[in-house]
């Protein structure tokens, strides 16, 4: 069993010091608040020789990943953070990293994105990237930021998988707020990430490879996407495999979802990321007052796990989506429609209200998660379900 | 610097049997380029463009070391990720310390000049032990011939067409040259795929460099220059001997002519061969040409301050 210090620290401060323990080849990363304190404080352990990280302080986001996937196609273990503007001027190299079957780990600190320009949490930077085929963990807290990002390297580096792995985290609540956090010890954060043995280097110079070829309309470009949708398909039993071991040395559980109270839950809210917390508290008391209320807590949103949370809704009467980021002109969310989607081919379809909320960080209070339980509630028992989504908590 | 006898032992890296045009420009540039790379294993990097797209046709390629293309504007980003790969991996102890490894890019000038010129600029000053190489055919030959940033002031391109209105592009060319030598990395240099011995020299010089350096290599494009696919080299070295295209290099900010022009030959002798500059000789166009020229003494006076102030 590892030994395992606790320490107050902020989600930024935890993932860096994931990073270090991971020991990139090489980490390339342009600062964009508020994701700055990782590559602040990952520069620190550059600059104090505590990693053998090659430290590549790129002029853009755009060159970040660039550099990355160069870097990652020589062999290296490769490492970046990013969030944000930043992300999204990543757009084109997200894909191309996937494409490339590139294990390229990077965390991302959730901000919204322009116009108008705001540097707080949601989710439309992230929500942007759910199409470019890598793998997307989420963290409710700082310790699922550090225990995400660790495992991460082992799901991208998988056999089976070889996936760029994103570990997300929500901008300022998770990336600046002090939290009680379990770090493992170096040693055993190294045996279990273990040595990444690349493929087909390009810096295997006795077998020259050629990354990045043309794979124009003869060529099997549409059978290189099956591809991919076959080793993400994989990567599921992977996290699930990498997450049970994971719960095995640091005594902390790990699904692709979460749940809480969902055994006889009657309304149930789904949430991504920092306010899973209030929402499980906002339940606990529902509870103490007789409602029977439960939350499902997603993870893991790519491969999204359709099957788990079919299988959790069981019996509900009502759920409550909560979305922190739009699809414009969709019919909600983008977890809604992912919700949605899971409930088709169950054997039962209940109501689902698709909430949009936090915006650009605006508060989530506890009173409007509660008066989300007491729609869910209304609509369970007969009262008619509003049409459309909902934005909560707008003035 | 390896004499003729000794580069005809070097194995070629861009191997034959790729689908560039015939008479181009960029696979001659890349030729002469990677012989001065001397015998010591040499890792390319590409931005999107003719080369890239004609030398790995999957499941085939041209290339006979290391290769990896990314996108349009990021060659040099890209390699300076798998240099910094060499350095960590060399750190980790899984490379050993004295091994020995080139890095080089190569770009056209609507990846160099124009899309891909902020991750160049990042590249060479963070000091990544790398060559960048433009071949500069002057417009984006890939897509069509559309006008770059490089494209002479007065050529026809599709997006600079000929009209009633207007006689091509309307903008004097960028000097990328300058700005590289600007950014004060140890070796610089313009070149010709006419001026072989010079090339080779100045790529040995580039990849003996510790540290960035960059290369700009005149490079013609027969399609988009409407040419001949024979005349290429020779076009190449007409824009040498007008002074269109000086020769010179920039080696730890010292400016060097490294081919002498003694009799400057008249603009109109690199212009009148290609179709690209055809409109220019019809009646009435006469400022136009007479303009280009005074733009070219120009700017050979301004470049002859430097070698002299140097």
């Amino acid at each position: 069993m590892p030994t395992q210090k606790t320490v107050a620290a902020t989600g930024n401060t935890v993932v860096a010091e994931a990073m270090r323990q991971c020991a990139p080849d090489v980490v390339a990363a342009y600062p964009i608040t508020p994701q700055t304190t990782i590559v602040e404080e990952f520069a620190a352990f550059v600059a104090k020789g505590r990693v053998h990280t090659e430290y590549v302080t790129v002029e853009s986001e755009h060159s970040a990943m660039s550099a990355c996937v160069g870097a990652s196609a020589a062999g290296a273990r490769v490492m970046t953070a990013t969030s944000s503007q930043g992300l999204a001027l990543m757009w084109e190299e997200l894909h191309i990293a996937a494409g490339m079957r590139l294990p390229i780990v990077m965390a991302n600190a959730n901000r919204a994105l322009s116009a108008p320009i705001n540097i707080h949490c949601d989710h439309s930077d992230i929500m942007g990237a759910r199409d470019t085929g890598w793998v997307m963990l989420f963290a409710e807290t700082a310790q699922e930021a550090y225990d995400n990002t660790i495992m991460a390297v082992r799901v991208a580096e998988n056999d089976d998988v070889l996936l760029p792995v994103m570990s997300t985290l929500d901008g300022f609540i998770t990336t600046h707020s002090i939290d009680r956090v379990e770090l493992m010890d170096d040693e055993s954060v190294s045996a279990f990430v273990g040595e990444y043995v690349p493929k087909y280097p390009l810096l295997d110079l006795e077998n020259p490879v050629t990354h990045g070829s043309f794979a124009g309309l003869d060529g099997p470009f549409f059978e290189f996407k099956k591809a991919q949708r076959e080793a993400i398909e994989r990567s599921r039993k992977v996290i699930n495999d990498v997450g049970a071991e994971f719960s095995k040395l640091s005594g902390r559980p790990f699904g692709m979802i979460e749940t809480w109270g969902m055994e006889d839950a009657e309304v149930a809210i789904i949430v991504l990321g920092s306010t899973a917390g209030n929402v499980r508290h906002v339940a606990r008391g529902l509870r103490d007052a007789g409602m029977k209320a439960g939350v499902v807590k997603v993870r893991c949103f790519r491969p999204f796990p359709f099957a788990e949370i079919a299988e959790a809704l069981l019996g509900v009467k009502a759920v409550a989506v909560m979305d922190r980021a739009e699809s414009f002109g969709a019919e909600g969310g983008p977890l809604f429609l992912e919700v949605r989607s899971a409930l088709y081919d169950s054997s039962e379809r209940m109501p689902v209200i698709d909430y949009i909320y936090g915006l650009g960080g605006s508060d989530v209070k506890l009173e409007l998660i509660e008066s989300v339980y007491k729609d869910l509630t209304d609509i369970a028992s007969g009262v008619e379900a509003p049409a459309g989504l909902v934005y909560l908590g707008t003035r | 610097m390896a004499n003729l006898k000794e580069l005809t032992h070097r194995e070629d890296r861009l191997e034959g049997g790729h689908r560039l045009c015939a008479g181009c420009g960029a696979s001659i540039a890349v030729r002469q380029v990677l012989l001065g790379a001397g015998l010591e294993p040499v890792v390319v990097g590409c931005a999107t463009g003719c080369l890239e797209v004609s030398t790995t046709i999957y499941p085939y390629s041209a290339w006979k070391t290391p290769f990896i293309h990314n996108a349009f504007e990021n060659a040099a980003a890209t390699v300076s990720g798998v240099e910094a790969a060499f350095k960590g991996l060399k750190a980790a102890g899984k490379i050993p310390a004295d091994k020995r490894v080139k890095f080089v890019a190569f770009g056209g000038d609507g990846g160099t000049y124009d899309i891909g010129l902020q991750s160049l600029s990042g590249a060479m000053e963070r000091g990544h032990d790398m060559v960048y190489v433009c071949y500069d055919n002057g417009a984006y030959m890939n897509t069509g011939i559309q006008r770059s940033s490089a494209t002479p002031k007065g050529a026809w391109a599709t997006t600079a067409q000929v009209g009633a209105a207007q006689q091509g592009k309307q903008q004097r060319r960028k000097d990328l040259t300058a700005i590289m030598a600007a950014h004060n990395i140890p070796y610089v240099a313009q070149a010709s795929i006419s001026h072989w011995k010079d090339l080779t020299n100045k790529a040995e010089k580039a990849f003996a460099v510790q540290g960035p350096a960059f290369i700009n290599v005149f490079a013609p494009c027969p399609r988009g220059w409407r040419i001949p696919y024979n005349k290429t080299v020779e076009i190449a070295k007409s824009a040498v001997q007008t002074g269109f295209w000086p020769l010179f290099e920039v080696e730890d900010g010292v400016w060097r002519q490294t081919v002498r022009v003694v009799n400057r030959k008249p603009i109109e002798e690199f212009l009148k061969p290609q179709g690209r500059f055809k409109h220019l000789f019809a009646p009435g166009n006469e400022a136009l040409l007479a303009e280009m020229q005074s733009d070219v003494d120009h700017q050979w006076d301004a470049l002859q301050s430097r070698f002299n102030c140097s």
